[in-house]
């Protein structure tokens, strides 16, 4: 019962780490409806400039404001150069669009600094911790932790200020958000710069846990089931989906594993999102569309 | 703008066919060099080919080449992908202008296996060290491939016997619990039936574990070594799955110090991202880290300080992989002088190449001679063996550096030859080879 | 711009109706001819092997997801996962099945590549949109890791590396460069004219209406469920021809690395630079994509001496990569095949313009 508690409450904090990168998905997706692809390579991006600005002798508190400003800046070049000349096309059209500028990006990332492995110190202690019998990772919990402030932050920005009300709009209908005045390119500039950052938060999580590198950005495909079984559209849907995605994973690899011959990982969490589909075709939180001929 | 592109698009086509600009002659020895200085295992190329070119650059302008064959190279990028590794051995297979080719050195299992054949067909001998296919040490079966250095299979025993050197015996592997969590991929499964025979051999218990591609997260199998409790831990990750398998174990109370790391978990990109879990790890090393080496002293003297180097960095200097390339550019010098001696100083082709691989002889004398003791272990090759070395030291991580730790520990040749030959009797038949006649060549 | 225009032409062109003009017979006769031909024509094995080769076998592998995603409009990011289902299919049947002559053994893949394609296709009935990409996602890291953890599949070589079995075809010796590049030209005309008629067929109308409005096909009695897992087995049963023939026909070896999801990815470029929904559009994407990385090293290796930074120089062509999708995606988003044909018309009408 132990080890099954373990494996349960390990897949849970595991699954947070997920959410983080699908968080930063669910943000662009709400707003302009793309289906960013390039999520992974904007995490890799903003981890390794980070470590590259703190390798360079900039202090940490200036490197991640500086890397914040690359975000930005980075965000409103998207927007300039990718979006607006792609709006009203389809969504598929869009989401071949971040397929192409995951490569600019990776390779812009890598031609500008380099491809070497990088260590990245967060100061974290990652030590086993014990309550009773079961075994906890501190740094699981800090990332959990983490996660849950970052939702807490969105939820205020989406629900308290104006911007959030106006991009709330947008994400309900953009021609009736249009006709009342709200500048849709600020939104998606906005949209692209905080889900930058949100790639930043993730990219240095994950980047501390395997060192910053290329691989990094291997990182979207486990956010991909995430994002199915909570739905593209919830913010809260990406922590539970999660949630499920990490609790189900290492139960599974525990359990079902050693029966079939184990390294199940890679699938097993696109077929529990298969299953949720299924049952309920835009995800657990997801708004049902209604389509009209 | 769009006449531009047609106009792009039509030079494209054009260009592709047209071989590539010339800077070879007839009598110098071409070599070419499949690369990946980019994409996911760029931190491993990019120092391994600066060793390479450094150490090629060295010959050319210090030595005056091989026995006054200069040498050529030219690189074609990867990206570590087969197709593409199958592209640029296409391009350079028949030489350079002139330039012949006497080996083409694949830096990949995969692409070892897809040329396999090729390179039988063109004769032109296929040059993995401390990887390729296993059973092609088994030369009479497999003429152009040479899994040099340390198969997987010696790697595996290689690793065995460290365990049983720190145990004190290898009476005292019986009972004991060894797990290996390896890369669930052809690499790594590949020692499985190694360990298995060696498992039998000296009656420890074999716990195998999975790491699914790309193995950035790792709750799961090191739960299970938790639950399992192994007295050893034998780790054959790649790539990212290195750093995260040690964090992984730190955090799951594993002793970093019960973990061997196999030949391509032993670099420092896979401790560095680790930070201080990784120290005290240890890893096999057939080319060990460490720039006090007596042809590290050379290259700085002649090529580094003069501003030669392929090294941006120049802090990679002398580590394990910049080394690696040493080694690998050594194998390669040392190949055509063997050749050289038999045919003439000239430039050789493929099959003369073989000939010389085949009876490559790099005694301690000659590695003195050339300033790799210590970092390349003897070598003997021959028709029946083309592995030929064997052994690997064994380097730990004290935070900072690599340190050795051991000698050349020497794998457990004899037990693991039936594998092998089992192997290559099997493949001999699915293709309907006539294996030749060992004892025949001279 | 000259966008209406052309559109228009290209309208008649494709009316399903409309017959092959004779001179665009000729002018594709003369290209099959001198296809044929080639193999003598060339000095050297590179070109075969290295590059007219994989071009074809992409070019079909193109044409496989083009049928699903450019006519039904079911985007796929799974293609590499159905290639791997031929690949080791075909390799099954001429290991398993003694006697079994090569055409029968690429069509048996090809078909229980179909098989697995209309399972996966099943729950386009429900799921839609980024959603169903995402179940082809499933397949496609299921299908690898099936291939790679069950040795059954590769005879339990070592290394779950599969070779090619010996390439004959009615004791004609295929192994040889101009052999599996006759074996794989063969196919892939084949199986072009094959796709040509199926889109122009009642079949391919139905695709394409559910393409357009899938809501809207079902109102006028299409059974759109039907026709969409239609559509996922013969897009799967071309990639799995496809698959054998890069397994067997190119590299001579493969192993469920071969087929990862980059190589799907690369399957999606080519649709969408040689032009959604063109059966032609897939010679000139594959044509694009196998050439474009050789070109940039050559250049590369030509305007330095030899002596560029390749691993810039990688970088800088994934950056030109990345810039031509978004910037075909923009400007045409009917791709090359789009460019060639206003080239052609321009070419017509030559000197005067539009």
């Amino acid at each position: 019962m132990n080890v099954f508690l373990e494996t349960l409450i390990g897949g849970l904090l595991a699954g947070t780490m997920y959410s983080l990168v699908a968080i930063g998905f669910v943000l662009i997706y709400k707003a302009s409806g793309v289906f960013n692809f390039a999520q992974g390579a904007m995490l890799l991006f903003a981890a390794l400039t980070f470590v590259s600005l703190r390798e360079q002798g900039v202090p940490t508190v200036l490197a991640l404001l500086l890397t914040v400003l690359v975000m930005i800046v980075g965000a409103l070049l998207i927007e300039r150069t990718v979006l607006r000349p792609l709006v009203n096309r389809s969504q598929i059209t869009l989401f071949m669009a971040t397929l192409g500028l995951s490569f600019i990006i990776e390779g812009l990332a890598q031609g500008l600094m380099g491809a070497q492995v990088r260590a990245l110190d967060l100061g974290i202690e990652d030590v086993p911790l014990f309550f009773g019998e079961i075994m906890v990772s501190q740094f699981d919990l800090v990332a959990a932790g983490t996660a849950v402030a970052l939702v807490i932050l969105l939820a205020l920005l989406f629900n308290k200020t104006r911007i959030g009300i106006s991009l709330r709009a947008v994400a309900d209908d953009t021609r009736a958000a249009l006709s009342i005045g709200i500048n849709l390119n600020r939104i998606w500039q906005i949209v692209w710069a905080v889900a930058g950052i949100v790639g930043l938060v993730a990219g240095l999580l994950w980047g501390a846990r395997q060192g910053v590198q290329f691989s990094l950005s291997l990182v979207v495909l486990k956010a991909l089931p995430v994002l199915i079984i909570g739905g593209f559209t919830s913010i809260g849907g990406a922590i539970v989906g999660g949630l499920i995605v990490g609790a189900a994973e290492n139960l599974a690899e525990a359990y079902l594993g050693p029966l079939i011959g184990g390294g199940i990982t890679p699938w097993f969490a696109y077929f529990l999102a298969l299953v949720f589909l299924y049952i309920r075709p835009a995800g657990l939180f997801g708004e049902r569309t209604i389509e009209r001929v | 703008m769009r006449k531009t592109l047609i106009a792009t698009l039509c030079a494209l086509g054009l260009q592709a066919g047209l071989p590539a600009q010339s800077w070879a002659a007839a009598d110098q020895q071409f070599i070419p060099l499949p690369t990946y200085r980019v994409g996911p295992y760029a931190s491993s190329g990019i120092p391994w080919w600066a060793g390479t070119l450094d150490y090629l650059r060295y010959v050319n302008e210090v030595e005056g080449g091989v026995n006054g064959v200069k040498l050529v190279w030219q690189e074609c990028e990867t990206e570590w992908s087969v197709d593409r590794t199958v592209e640029c051995y296409e391009r350079h297979k028949n030489g350079l202008d002139g330039a012949p080719v006497a080996f083409f050195i694949t830096h990949s299992t995969p692409a070892s296996y897809a040329l396999m054949e090729r390179g039988h067909a063109d004769r032109i001998p296929l040059l993995d060290p401390a990887g390729g296919r296993t059973e092609s040490t088994d030369g009479s079966v497999f003429p152009y491939a040479f899994p040099l250095l340390l198969t997987y299979y010696g790697q595996a025993s290689v690793g065995i016997n460290y365990i049983a050197q720190r145990e004190g015996g290898f009476d005292k592997l019986k009972g004991k619990k060894i797990a290996t969590v390896y890369h669930d991929s052809p690499y790594g499964r590949e020692t499985q039936a190694a360990i298995e025979l060696l498992a039998k051999k000296y009656g420890f218990e074999n716990i195998q574990i999975p790491v699914a591609h790309p193995g950035n997260e790792q709750s799961a199998q090191w739960r299970q070594v938790r639950q399992e409790k192994p007295d050893w831990v034998f780790l054959r990750t790649w790539g990212v799955s290195t750093p995260v398998a040690i964090k992984t174990a730190a955090r799951f109370g594993y002793p970093v110090e019960r973990i061997i790391g196999d030949v391509w978990a032993g670099s420092e990109a896979d401790v560095l991202p680790a930070g201080a879990a990784a120290k005290g790890y240890q890893a096999l090393a057939p080319f060990p880290g460490g720039a006090d080496f007596e042809i590290h002293k050379r290259l700085k003297e002649h090529i580094l300080d003069q501003g030669k180097s392929d090294l941006k960095d120049p802090s990679f200097f002398g580590k394990v992989y910049y080394n690696i390339g040493l080694v690998n550019a050594a194998i390669m010098v040392e190949t055509l002088r063997a050749g050289q001696a038999r045919f003439g100083n000239r430039a050789l082709n493929g099959e003369e190449g073989r000939w010389a691989l085949e009876h490559l002889k790099v005694d301690e004398a000659r590695l003195k001679e050339i300033g790799f003791d210590g970092l390349l272990q003897p070598l003997e090759l021959s028709c029946a063996d083309h592995e030929g070395g064997g052994a690997a030291r064994v380097q730990q991580w004290d935070g900072e550096k690599w340190v050795l730790v051991t000698d050349w520990i020497q794998a457990d040749r004899e037990t693991l030859r039936p594998l092998i030959d089992a192997k290559s009797t099997a493949y001999a038949a699915e293709k309907g080879i006539t294996p030749r006649d060992c004892r025949a060549e001279g | 711009m000259t966008t209406s225009i052309p559109s228009i032409a290209a309208a008649y062109d494709e009316a399903p109706v409309t017959l092959l003009r004779r001179r665009r017979l000729l002018l594709l006769g003369g290209l099959l001819a001198l296809a044929f031909a080639l193999p003598p024509l060339l000095g050297s094995d590179y070109w075969l092997n290295a590059i007219l080769i994989p071009f074809l076998v992409l070019s079909l592998a193109g044409l496989g997801l083009n049928l699903l995603t450019g006519y039904t409009g079911q985007t796929s990011v799974g293609a590499a996962g159905f290639m791997a289902v031929g690949a080791f299919a075909t390799y099954g049947l001429l290991l398993r099945v003694p006697g079994l002559p090569l055409p029968l053994a690429l069509l048996g893949g090809g078909l229980i590549a179909a098989a697995v394609g209309w399972l996966f296709g099943i729950p386009s009935a429900r799921i839609k949109g980024f959603y169903l990409m995402v179940t082809t996602l499933a397949a496609q890291f299921f299908l690898e890791w099936v291939f790679a953890k069950f040795p059954w599949f590769y005879n339990h070589a070592s290394s779950g590396t599969i070779s090619a079995p010996r390439l004959e075809l009615f004791g004609y010796n295929l192994a040889t460069p101009a052999g599996r590049y006759l074996l794989a030209l063969s196919c892939v005309v084949l199986l072009t004219w094959v796709a040509h008629n199926l889109v122009r067929s009642q079949i391919g109308r139905n695709w394409m209406a559910i393409r357009d409005m899938d809501t809207a096909a079902a109102v006028i009695g299409i059974p759109v469920e039907r026709y969409k897992r239609q559509a996922f087995a013969v897009s799967s049963f071309y990639l799995g021809i496809a698959g054998a023939l890069w397994a067997f026909a190119y590299l001579g070896t493969a192993s469920a690395g071969s087929f990862d999801i980059n190589r799907s990815f690369q399957i999606l470029f080519i649709i969408i630079i040689g032009g959604m929904g063109s059966i032609a559009g897939n010679f000139l994407g594959a044509a694009f994509i196998s050439l474009l990385p050789i070109f940039l090293n050559h250049a590369g290796q030509w305007l330095s001496g030899g002596h560029v930074d390749t691993g810039q120089l990688q970088n800088l062509q994934k950056v030109i990569f990345g810039a031509l999708i978004i910037w075909f995606l923009v400007k045409e988003p009917e791709g090359l095949i789009r460019l060639l044909r206003n080239l052609a018309e321009r070419l017509r009408r030559w000197p005067l313009r539009f």
